[in-house]
């Protein structure tokens, strides 16, 4: 068939319209589930944390953490009464193990547990420079480390250090809000385990979330919100000293 | 330069995978990849579809909010094929510290020992029941063979 520019204009949105149907590639894993009906952060209820480490452990045995790296981890502040603008912070081996008993009397002491904040606006999926890492259209950021270089300059932009490398496979890697747990219905490893639900999975898009609820009646924040990031991990009960 | 733009374009597409572009700057498939990782913690719910009678006990006490792979671990193994994987008993004298052992930033109402002043090392299992934790019974009408609480001090 001869090709000619009546045709090719013919040709080319039907072109258009069955590539549309190639690139819908794979289909999803969880077949009930809808990627624009949620739209996922979670809640830290700092006056509830124990420090026990729980949540550590558990995201390592869930995600295959290696040693020494951590997708969550907790801190250990220590305000003194005549310092409060310098906390001392520890985080030993992450808080996986728990915290060695205070021998600081006096002050201010809690636990603050961390995790990628899924920032709406996150800086590590903008620096990206192949697009391997990126928000989910559930609001999830995750890493595609089948397309991930190992530049890290995603580790670079992050303001609150939730990522690293993998030293196996060389790419970046981060807390994946448990991404093949929420979307079969469970809540994430670390929430699951949580022993005084310090920890919360939350849906801003399911009405029936009781978050909705905790926000109008708490004084929440996130962290760093000057730098505009559109975290959404929020925290109830925040000293002004946390980092 | 028409066989340029050509040339660019069929190569193009046969190097951007299938789905780069679907919902955004980056492919696709990726999150039904990320989202195929098999679970290893089970969930309280499966667990309690099995184990109801240790969940009814569980409801009474204060350990109700604590799910059952805080302290077993992950057991989706066993969740999967209960007959050969069977999960070894958490130790007590580990396992009750790692929450209750005292500490400073602790909330203040969180019930906290020093381990080595209450039970001197002994696992809390002697004298707690661990999914009811509240001793509850008179020292005296305790089982045979298991110490009160001022025995395991000494």
């Amino acid at each position: 068939m001869e090709i000619t520019r009546r045709r090719l204009l013919v040709l080319l949105p039907a072109a258009a319209v069955a590539w549309k149907y190639v690139q819908a590639g794979t289909p999803e894993a969880s077949p009930n589930y809808k990627l624009t009906e949620h739209w996922w952060s979670m809640l830290i209820d700092i006056p509830k944390c124990i420090g026990c480490g729980s949540c550590v452990r558990a995201c390592a045995e869930e995600n295959d953490v290696p040693d020494g790296y951590y997708r969550t981890w907790i801190e250990r502040y220590h305000v003194a009464d005549w310092k409060i603008e310098r906390p001392d912070v520890e985080s030993p081996d992450g808080g996986k193990q728990g915290f060695p008993a205070n021998e600081e009397s006096g002050g201010k002491n809690f636990f603050v547990p961390k995790l990628c904040n899924h920032c709406a606006d996150s800086p590590c999926t903008q620096v990206c420079p192949v697009g391997a890492t990126f928000i989910s259209p559930d609001g999830v950021v995750l890493v595609d480390k089948s397309y991930c270089l190992g530049c890290r300059y995603c580790v670079q932009a992050c303001p609150y250090g939730c990522r690293f490398i993998n030293p196996k496979t060389h790419t970046a890697e981060k807390c994946t809000l448990c991404y093949h747990r929420i979307t079969k219905g469970l809540t994430t490893a670390c929430c699951e385990v949580c022993p005084t639900g310090a920890r919360q999975l939350v849906d801003l898009k399911n009405p029936k979330d009781p978050i909705h609820e905790f926000l109008k009646t708490h004084t929440v924040q996130i962290l760093k919100p000057h730098m505009a990031t559109g975290a959404k991990v929020f925290y109830n009960g925040m000293d002004g000293s946390v980092r | 330069m028409a066989i340029a733009v050509v040339a660019f374009i069929v190569l193009r597409a046969a190097v951007v995978p299938r789905s780069f572009g679907e919902y955004g700057h980056y492919r696709g498939a990726a999150m039904a990849e990320i989202a195929a990782r098999p679970v290893a913690f089970a969930g309280h719910d499966v667990c309690e579809n099995c184990h109801s009678d240790i969940a009814d006990q569980k409801k009474l006490g204060k350990h109700a909010v604590v799910a059952c792979e805080a302290c077993h671990g992950a057991q989706a193994r066993h969740a999967d094929d209960p007959g050969s994987i069977t999960p070894p008993k958490p130790d007590t004298a580990i396992i009750c510290a790692r929450c209750h052992e005292a500490n400073s930033a602790k909330p203040k109402a969180f019930p906290q020992v020093v381990t080595a002043d209450h039970s001197g090392g002994n696992a809390c299992g002697i004298c707690h029941q661990p999914h009811r934790p509240k001793i509850e019974t008179e020292p005296e009408t305790k089982a045979a063979g298991s110490k009160t609480a001022a025995e395991v001090k000494k």
